[in-house]
């Protein structure tokens, strides 16, 4: 081949793979404009204060109440629950594959933990049907187990490979001479894990939280399975809940297009879209002060 | 006797931790497999559900979720790997390339229930795809294709800069190094992440909610631009909204296990091509 046209064939490939670089920039903004845009069709219909601080959902009722709390304190109780099961078990996990466990254990840990990191939500949410749903009935009494408690259950195993990941990551980043200082001062293993190896990992161990803490808000099926879904105002764990998520499957799929209801299931997930960006933005914030911590 | 007790309790109290989440996996494994091997026959995969949905098998939901894979792969593979191949190769590190991570990090983190609502507004509306099998691929490609751009970028720094520099020193051009040289050793850590994506799209439910699936169709699967069914979506109409949850609670059961099947299939081969490749290294 001509060099000329070599060297054309370079430049048009390298255009083209900046393209796809921007391309991308591009999608993420489109996802923010397309909420941006229904919400504020939304807003022109139902005053934005009503929307936030109304504690009542109820599109079809009469006049229709469009009201967020409920949604965003079920998806709070409901995140909040999974975060006090899934921290404890997730950090104790990620200690013992990065301090403890051999070569060997590990090589067998690792895919034992991607494995469940794949099992599709749907299939938990089944589960939470007919395992956990009757076993929290028996304990509790009540006719079926479908409550926040349930969720909360499942998003813990679901949002565990990736805080498990992360915050391994993080403990393993932690310089061996930190270790060995603590130990040459006659620290136990213990000791040194729990006042030198944690808290240095900590920001890394914050930003695995925050991802799971993402992970759960956003997660669909397993809370539209296991929640029970009843819209009233949410009263605690072991009562029927209604995320965002939920209610956006629910709805969507029944509304007509182009109508107040259709744009008030987009303005909710707009909130949502928020909050998810905000619980990123500050995990982020964290593995970089970590990056540099280790530079230092 | 504490001094000797102590490490037992600490070690124990991380080996319980531990022991928890493999129990977690073992016990869902174990339900799925115990209750759901009944149902699975050579009919249950090779037939149409009959009778309401409350017989026969799931062969057009097997069908669908194939399909539907292989849609993403193919809208998602070229533009990720296109995308991993600038941010690694050519793009220096200036502002511009940190809004590009930026994004992708963050629409890696954006809800799966968003890229429906997002594929709702773009594909099934604005384009005018109507909810259709193309729509769902095109919606669920979009939502793996920040994995993709990771895994692949992953996979090709791991190609040594001396390969690079041996292909421009005896002449070739960036692309053709790129091409004839960088991109033929990443190839398995590209397919290990191609793979563990498209099995986690192929279990994704809340992205093709509204964007094509449905319960039941009658007419043969695989036409783009028709409503088609899918294994996890299945899934869910026989657990929760069919007339009858608990009679055919076998055949969801069922369903259940052919999904994870699937899934862990393509998980195991992901781990196949990895472990085959770490060898060579």
């Amino acid at each position: 081949m001509k060099l000329a046209l070599r060297e054309k064939t370079d430049q048009t490939a390298k255009l083209l793979f900046r393209m796809t670089g921007l391309m991308v920039i591009a999608i993420l903004a489109d996802i923010f404009f397309m909420l941006l845009w229904n919400t504020v069709a939304f807003f022109l219909k139902v005053k934005p204060w009503d929307f936030i601080s109304g504690t009542q959902w109820n599109p079809s009722g009469n006049p229709a109440n469009y009201g967020i709390l409920p949604l965003l304190v079920s998806t709070s109780l409901v995140t909040l629950g999974a975060m006090c099961i899934a921290i404890p078990l997730g950090i104790g996990t990620a200690s013992f594959l990065s301090d403890y466990a051999g070569r060997k254990l590990k090589s067998v840990l690792k895919p034992t933990i991607e494995m469940l990191a794949s099992i599709p939500s749907v299939a938990i949410g089944f589960l939470g049907i007919v395992v956990l749903g009757p076993g929290i009935a028996r304990i509790t009494g009540q006719s079926n187990g479908l409550n926040a408690l349930n969720g909360a259950a499942l998003l813990a195993i679901m949002s565990l490979p990736t805080i498990i990941t992360v915050a391994q990551d993080a403990l393993e980043g932690v310089p061996n001479a930190y270790k060995e200082a603590s130990y040459s001062v006659g620290a136990n293993r213990w000791q040194t894990l729990l006042q030198v190896t944690i808290p240095a990992a900590s920001p890394g161990i914050l930003a695995a939280v925050m991802l799971g803490v993402g992970r759960a808000m956003g997660e669909t099926m397993t809370v539209l399975m296991a929640t029970g879904n009843a819209s009233a105002f949410p009263k605690g764990f072991f009562h029927s809940v209604r995320t965002m998520t939920a209610t956006i499957a629910i709805e969507m799929g029944e509304v007509p297009y182009q109508t107040t209801h259709y744009y008030a299931l987009f303005a909710i997930a707009a909130v949502l879209f928020l909050m998810t960006l905000l619980v990123n933005i500050v995990g982020e914030h964290f593995v970089n002060k970590y990056r540099k911590y280790q530079a230092a | 006797m504490t001094k000797k007790l102590t490490p037992l309790i600490e070690w124990g109290t991380l080996l319980l931790t531990t022991g928890l989440v493999c129990f977690f996996l073992l016990a869902i494994l174990w339900d799925l497999i115990s209750k759901g091997s009944s149902s699975l026959s050579w009919a249950f995969i090779s037939t149409s559900p009959t009778d309401g949905m409350t017989k026969g098998g799931i062969l057009p939901a097997i069908i669908g979720t194939v399909l539907l894979t292989l849609i993403t792969a193919l809208i998602a593979a070229p533009f990720g790997i296109c995308c991993a191949i600038y941010l690694n190769e050519y793009a220096a590190d200036s502002w511009l390339t940190r809004i590009i991570r930026a994004s992708i990090r963050n629409l890696a983190g954006v809800p799966s229930i968003i890229y429906g609502l997002f594929g709702l507004a773009l594909f099934v509306q604005g384009l005018q795809m109507g909810t259709s099998l193309f729509a769902a691929g095109l919606t669920l490609g979009l939502l793996s294709m920040p994995y993709i751009i990771i895994t692949t970028e992953e996979a090709l720094r791991r190609v040594p800069n001396s390969m690079r520099e041996a292909a421009l020193a005896v002449g070739a051009t960036q692309f053709e190094s790129i091409r004839d040289v960088v991109l033929p050793s990443a190839v398995p850590g590209m397919l290990t992440g191609l793979v563990l994506t498209l099995s986690r799209a192929a279990g994704e439910t809340a992205p093709i909610l509204f964007t094509g699936v449905a319960f039941y169709i009658n007419k043969p699967a695989g036409y783009l631009n028709q409503e088609f069914m899918a294994l996890p979506y299945h899934l869910y109409m026989l657990s929760t909204q069919h007339q009858a949850t608990e009679q055919v609670r076998p055949l969801a059961y069922g369903t259940a296990l052919v999904l994870i099947i699937v899934v862990f299939f393509l998980n195991l081969s992901a781990f196949y091509i990895r472990y085959q490749h770490s060898k060579h290294e």
